[in-house]
């Protein structure tokens, strides 16, 4: 069961988790990651830009990737954009399988991705003043642990 | 009314928005590489043509940004570093 959605308002993590989960029957393990805002340092607002023709198709695409390399069930990935307040809900993304290595790690290699190869561009705002956040190194180091020679490059993901 | 004409919209993402202060701008058809460097604020086509900068054509991420050729109704997207989740 597959369930990929940009959300321009916000969501409850729980009402989409728990309908997941009962549309996997049989599974031996479900892990789910929640991202939200960080409340703190001044943090007034966060606002993630898309682009419509490349976005979606580019979490589909990942979608495609994570069920090609791990044994899954299901897979949910949401993603915000707009504009959040601290304490918000981000992303949510949350994998049943079989076994819990293939959940965990389909997490860890959907949730790489999102943060620096996928279509987002966001901004915070601190004492009234926007300010576009750029990956920092430790995101390329997450993401270059899942590249290797097997996987076909994808020509439409920015890295 | 001639079949030569129309227009390609160019699409300004994240922080290149802001530089160019707007979001979309429709410029002629068609719209190859250095048209499109003279169709941008100075400012902005040199973060264009960093290598930084991805360039997307009628929703394709291009693997050569310099060999765009739009055409009469195509979107033209100018994609900076991205940051997400």
């Amino acid at each position: 069961m597959r369930d990929i959605r940009l959300l321009p308002e916000p969501f409850v993590p729980e009402m989409l988790v728990g309908p997941f989960i009962e549309a996997n029957p049989g599974l031996g393990g479900v892990c789910t990651f929640l991202g939200q805002v960080r409340a703190e340092d001044r943090v007034e607002a966060l606002e993630l830009t898309h682009y419509e023709p490349l976005t979606r198709p580019g979490m589909d695409e990942l979608a495609d990737r994570a069920f090609d390399r791990f044994d899954l069930l299901g897979l949910l990935m949401v993603h915000r954009i707009g504009l959040m307040r601290p304490g918000e809900p981000i992303v949510c993304v949350s994998a049943a399988a079989c076994h819990r290595r293939d959940a965990i790690e389909a997490v860890d290699f959907c949730m790489d991705h999102l943060k620096s190869a996928a279509w987002f561009w966001k901004r915070e705002r601190r004492g009234g003043e926007w300010r576009w956040i750029d990956p920092r190194e430790e995101d390329h180091a997450d993401l270059a642990r899942w590249q290797d020679t097997t996987e076909v490059a994808q020509k439409n993901s920015p890295v | 009314m001639s079949e030569a004409g129309g227009s390609v919209e160019i699409v300004f993402l994240g922080p290149l928005a802001e530089l160019a202060g707007t979001q979309r701008r429709i410029v002629p058809a068609p719209l190859d590489w250095s048209g499109l460097l003279c169709a941008l604020e100075p400012d902005v086509a040199q973060q264009v043509a960093g290598a930084r900068v991805h360039v997307a054509c009628a929703g394709k991420v291009l693997s050569d940004k310099t060999l765009l050729a739009a055409r009469a109704g195509e979107e033209v997207a100018l994609l900076p570093p991205v940051s997400g989740g």
